[in-house]
């Protein structure tokens, strides 16, 4: 990877970004920015301020909290955006489980983005309802 | 024909290419490490990227000819961001020495000047004219063709710039728009309308460069200008490029705009440039005498992706870990700009300043040591610090080292609690490699900036594998060697090297 046409195409391709003109998925590829990750390396720190929101691309990634795997994230699937949200470090660490591809945008301006683009934010309003569904049904 | 130019084609331990600011503050810090190695590049003489660029031949980059510190001291290269890096006080600030004084923004000669006098005095050796080709692998060995020959070795580290002009294929026409590095005189210009694709650093600055001939200026591209007082990093339009910005929101002519772009005509000899508004209101036409590309650089890194090197972004940058290395391809290693593909953590959304001298210089330093140590088992000196000096030489490090403020959140002070040799300075290193390689209790300290632009020192402490995070406070004057953040740091050491 990645040109920009390549980006923007896999942007198109992601639901998060489904709803978005291509001369809006141009925009939002500008503000991201590409980062690769070997296996085994860290994404985000548990406890550690200044994250930022991250989208996987390419890759698989887990969520590890005090040691126990909690989550594994793929393709389409994104993170760091409750602890940006709520101004607080992360509670997992992310580690790549294979090499990973990611687009990221910076904490500061995940309010920003998420306000002039309300379909993104639909987008991801969803996922977090359906996270929250799951965890319901889990818990007993 | 006698060969006088040193390194031959044959096998060394290790090679570098490139005689920019990267091949040769790594050379020399490879050198005073004690690491054999050649050095080749394609140029005739030293200076990479400077030997031509920036365009209007006026550096971005400041030295400050009067500072608090002296010109030899480690400490000024706080203020001065062009100087490479050397031990030896005499070699140092070399920039102070060359500049005009016309400005505190080097001329690009004055800066090539710097850098080809910095390789005389330190005594650096490059085979000049010997251009890399291509690579492959030979069991352990990685194999540099070159004009001269092959050079074969342990360990290739590319400094090879990030100076090959791109230009997006997906736009039609987009052969009708020059490259930034194909810009004409700016003379030629006078009474043309220019549309210029992008909104960084180097459309900004061929706008200031036309602003007293074009006509009209143009700068396009999707997503909005962003301004380094703004973002408080290099990240932005730098303060000496915000004229045209200026002259937009003053409502001077300049016309700035968040659009894509298209396509681009031509007829009868004038470029028309059809642009789509990113927020969706809809299309515009222009009709331009000349179209520029500010659409960036690539690092001309040949065939090292068919060999395994993986890149990313639209600069096709190669992946590295903290250490420089390809995230892909171990064993191969890169300097100088392409440095800025090493993120860090990126706290805050800040990258590190990888990108320019002012911060590689010391990555540089950090590489050949790294190098010295994993491939050539080379340790470096270690001192060692006796328990009460601890705390006053970290605030002292968190208040002076350039290292820390040029690399704020990426390269650390580090001390260890080595049970064999007791308090350990174990150098500059990246702070990603700190936090996330375990091993010896100890402490990593840095500066750091957060979203307000807040400067404070930050202090990472790591005791049994856990490392834990420690704010300190800011201070007006950026001094942090007070009562109060000596007591700030104690409680976060919290008697580690008692």
């Amino acid at each position: 990877m990645a040109t920009q046409e390549e980006i923007v195409d896999a942007l198109a391709s992601l639901t998060l970004f489904a709803d978005l003109t291509k001369p809006e998925l141009e925009g939002v590829a500008h503000i991201l920015e590409e980062q690769y990750f070997t296996q085994d390396q860290r994404v985000l720190r548990q406890s550690l301020t200044g994250g930022g929101f991250y989208i996987v691309l390419e890759g698989e990634a887990a969520a590890v909290a005090d040691g126990r795997r909690v989550n594994t994230l793929a393709r389409g699937d994104f993170f760091g955006e409750i602890s940006v949200l709520l101004g607080e470090p992360p509670t997992a660490d992310i580690v790549a489980i294979r090499p990973l591809r990611c687009l990221v945008l910076a904490g500061e301006q995940l309010r920003e983005f998420l306000i002039s683009h309300p379909a993104v934010s639909f987008r991801i309003l969803q996922a977090e309802a359906r996270k929250l569904r799951n965890a319901t049904r889990r818990s007993p | 024909m006698t060969d006088t130019q040193p390194f031959q084609a044959g096998d060394y331990p290790v090679v570098v290419v490139g005689s920019g600011p990267g091949g040769l503050q790594i050379s020399y810090s490879l050198t005073k490490l004690g690491v054999k190695h050649a050095v080749i590049s394609a140029d005739p003489a030293p200076g990479g990227m400077f030997r031509k660029w920036p365009f209007f031949q006026r550096l971005l980059s400041w030295t400050k000819p009067y500072a608090p510190w002296p010109h030899d001291a480690h400490e000024f290269a706080r203020y001065d961001w062009n100087s490479l890096i050397a031990d030896e006080s005499t070699q140092r600030g070399l920039m102070t020495t060359i500049m005009d004084g016309s400005s505190y923004y080097p001329s690009r000669p004055e800066m090539e000047r710097n850098l080809a006098t910095f390789a005389e005095r330190t005594g650096i050796q490059v085979r000049y004219g010997c251009t890399w080709e291509s690579t492959k692998r030979d069991g352990d060995r990685f194999v540099l063709e070159t004009t001269d020959g092959e050079y074969r070795c342990q360990v290739p580290i590319f400094a090879v710039g990030v100076a090959e002009p791109w230009k997006p294929s997906n736009i039609p026409g987009i052969e009708h728009a020059a490259h930034y590095a194909d810009t004409r005189p700016a003379e030629t210009y006078a009474g043309k309308r220019v549309f210029i694709i992008g909104k960084e650093n180097s459309a900004f600055e061929l706008a200031t460069g036309f602003l007293p001939w074009a006509r009209h200026i143009v700068l396009a591209s999707p997503s909005p200008a962003k301004l380094s007082v703004n973002t408080h990093s290099l990240l932005g339009v730098r303060a000496r490029y915000v004229q045209p910005y200026e002259d937009y929101v003053l409502g001077g002519g300049v016309v700035v705009l968040e659009a894509s772009i298209e396509k681009i005509d031509r007829h009868d000899g004038i470029l028309h440039v059809l642009t789509r508004a990113s927020d969706g209101s809809g299309e515009m036409s222009f009709e331009v005498d000349d179209v520029i590309a500010t659409t960036g650089f690539q690092p001309p890194i040949r065939d090292l992706p068919a060999l395994g090197v993986a890149t990313i972004g639209r600069n096709k940058l190669p992946a590295q870990t903290p250490f420089w290395e390809s995230a892909s391809l171990p064993g191969l290693y890169f300097g100088g700009t392409i440095h800025q593909a090493s993120p860090g953590l990126k706290k805050h959304g800040l990258p590190s300043n990888s990108g320019g001298v002012n911060g590689h210089r010391f990555n540089g330093r950090v590489l050949a040591r790294h190098i010295a140590q994993t491939h050539f088992s080379i340790d470096p000196a270690r001192p060692v610090l006796k328990s009460g000096d601890v705390i006053p030489y970290l605030l002292r490090e968190v208040t002076n080292a350039p290292e820390l403020w040029h690399q704020k959140s990426y390269l650390a002070r580090v001390i260890l609690a080595d049970p064999a040799r007791g308090i350990v300075d174990d150098g500059i290193l990246p702070l990603q490699h700190f936090l996330d390689s375990g091993g010896k209790d100890g402490v990593a300290a840095t500066v750091e900036e957060n979203a307000k632009g807040d400067l404070y020192p930050a202090m990472y402490v790591r005791r049994a594998n856990e490392t834990t995070e420690h704010l300190l406070p800011g201070h007006p004057l950026l001094d942090f060697q007070t009562t109060e953040h000596g007591k700030a740091l104690a409680v976060a050491l919290d008697g580690l090297f008692a």
